[in-house]
């Protein structure tokens, strides 16, 4: 039998055409199915805006994060498996991770510098969507989400550095989280801290930290953090940046 | 091709396959950059955490060092706490302060000169020339040091810093105080009249109408906010100055 007989038996079968609906037709009518079809395309309008598409424009800025975002999610799931975070293993778990590990010292790597890429690229993105005002009606709820974003992309790269359990690690987190013993009221160096009656061990800082000094349970929660609450939340608003993107036309204002 | 000044017209094209083949091309070149990067650059590990042995210089994560910066000029809990809480409000805010209409999506500058300004001296500036100097230019005791010169643990700094009253010859504590809290009010005061007095001129008395009275405040005090961070930045740089107003509760 020929390879195109092959074929056409494969794309003919009820079980094929159960899943794909389209062929690959140059077709006006299928170049929309190509969109509108698919779940993960549907995510764009089946038309956009000729000069919106130039890189010059858009940068693909807002692309990169979210491709960084994913980069992160696979090469986290990977590291997983091997990191216990306990600071009884987490650092040993680290030098496994690099020297044993198949793969591991590429993917913390990726891990890591996806992490600072993520964090660049979001802030590059915010300054295109300022500088070409799309931050304008009707888009100013997604402006919104999308500075949620931004601070939740710093949030989850800032709970990350804390997992080495390295030098780096324990006193760029214990720096970075100084200001929540001096917020005001709730920090106990901070302004009216005796108003509350907050104390080393009962205030912000030790709320973050799960304890009035960085330790163990500090690495537990920030592991938490790091791999189950933020990435969920980023995900849900994400979706919600996405659609609106999609609802309010991608690029220009409206017609 | 150059990128379109002016407002865009009705031009659409299919996403299929111009935007999903670009958007495919870009995010296969960023992965292969990024794992050429990772092949070629191991990310840090240093010794174990040891909660005994600060490490001098003790640094954020290199993306809060605009912040961490900022407590040389600021107490931490103005620094650290109110200091990001007014950045993340003020970029909240944004799209209910602007409204110009003009500008909706496409590049310039003419239309949008002062919102541009604005926001280049609060992100270039203010974000990331601090992290750039939090970064490489500051050393053991958060001392200054060129790029050129050695970090040197037991440089000495001499602290010469005074607070603006006691520089004006003020002496007495109440006074100091009296001083300080005009110095802080007024600058507040007389720089929303200012403001006030500036986009009378510059748009109109119907401008201010439409714009109303929380549009303008929100945007004065933001805006005041910012520049009073560059001028304390310029005071204690230029002049020694550490701080404004003293009281029993805060400084600033």
């Amino acid at each position: 039998m020929a390879w195109e007989d092959i074929k056409r038996q494969i794309t003919d079968s009820d079980v094929w055409r159960s899943m794909f609906r389209h062929g690959y037709d140059d077709s006006a009518r299928n170049r929309i199915l190509m969109v509108s079809g698919n779940v993960w395309l549907h995510l764009h309008p089946s038309k956009v805006r000729r000069h919106a598409v130039r890189m010059r424009f858009t940068w693909c800025m807002g692309g990169i994060t979210f491709l960084m975002f994913l980069v992160t999610v696979v090469t986290g799931i990977y590291l997983m498996f091997y990191y216990r975070p306990t600071a009884e293993y987490a650092y040993a778990d680290m030098k496994y991770l690099e020297f044993d590990m198949p793969f591991g010292m590429l993917m913390r790597n990726m891990h890591r510098w996806a992490a600072h890429a993520m964090v660049i690229a979001v802030w590059l993105h915010m300054f295109r969507v300022f500088l070409t005002g799309s931050y304008k009606p009707p888009r100013e709820f997604n402006w919104i989400v999308g500075v949620i974003l931004l601070v939740l992309t710093l949030l989850l790269s800032f709970t990350g550095y804390l997992l080495p359990w390295d030098q780096l690690a324990i006193w760029a987190v214990t720096v970075g989280s100084n200001m929540g013993r001096a917020t005001p009221f709730l920090g106990n160096e901070g302004p009216g801290a005796e108003l509350l009656g907050v104390n080393p061990i009962y205030d912000a800082r030790a709320f973050l930290f799960g304890g009035g000094e960085i330790g163990t349970h500090t690495l537990m929660r920030f592991y938490i953090l790091h791999c189950i609450f933020f990435p969920l939340v980023t995900s849900l608003f994400l979706a919600v940046h996405f659609w609106r993107i999609r609802r309010d036309g991608f690029s220009g204002p409206p017609l | 091709m150059a990128a379109r000044k002016g407002p865009p017209i009705d031009d659409k094209i299919h996403t299929w396959p111009y935007l999903v083949r670009s958007e495919f091309l870009c995010a296969i070149f960023t992965t292969l950059l990024l794992i050429v990067w990772s092949l070629l650059v191991d990310a840090p590990l240093e010794e174990p955490a040891n909660p005994t042995r600060t490490p001098n210089p003790s640094k954020a994560p290199w993306y809060f060092l605009g912040l961490q910066e900022m407590l040389v000029f600021f107490d931490p809990w103005h620094a650290g706490v109110v200091l990001p809480s007014l950045i993340i409000l003020g970029l909240m805010v944004l799209p209910f302060i602007d409204i110009n209409p003009k500008g909706n999506g496409y590049y310039c500058f003419k239309d949008r000169k002062y919102e541009i300004i604005t926001f280049y001296t609060g992100f270039h500036i203010l974000w990331i020339s601090l992290i750039i100097i939090g970064t490489f230019l500051r050393g053991p005791g958060w001392n200054w040091f060129w790029f050129w010169e050695p970090w040197d643990a037991h440089k000495v700094e001499a602290m010469t810093a005074v607070d603006l009253p006691y520089l004006l010859g003020v002496r007495d504590p109440v006074l100091t105080f009296i001083v300080g809290g005009a110095s802080v009010i007024g600058f507040f005061a007389v720089g929303t009249a200012l403001m006030y007095w500036w986009i009378i001129r510059l748009k109109g008395k119907e401008f201010m109408q439409r714009w109303g009275a929380v549009r303008f405040g929100l945007t004065s005090f933001l805006f005041l906010n910012m520049w009073a961070v560059v001028i304390k930045m310029l005071m204690r740089h230029l002049a020694s100055i550490k701080y404004v107003w003293v009281t029993p509760w805060l400084n600033i």
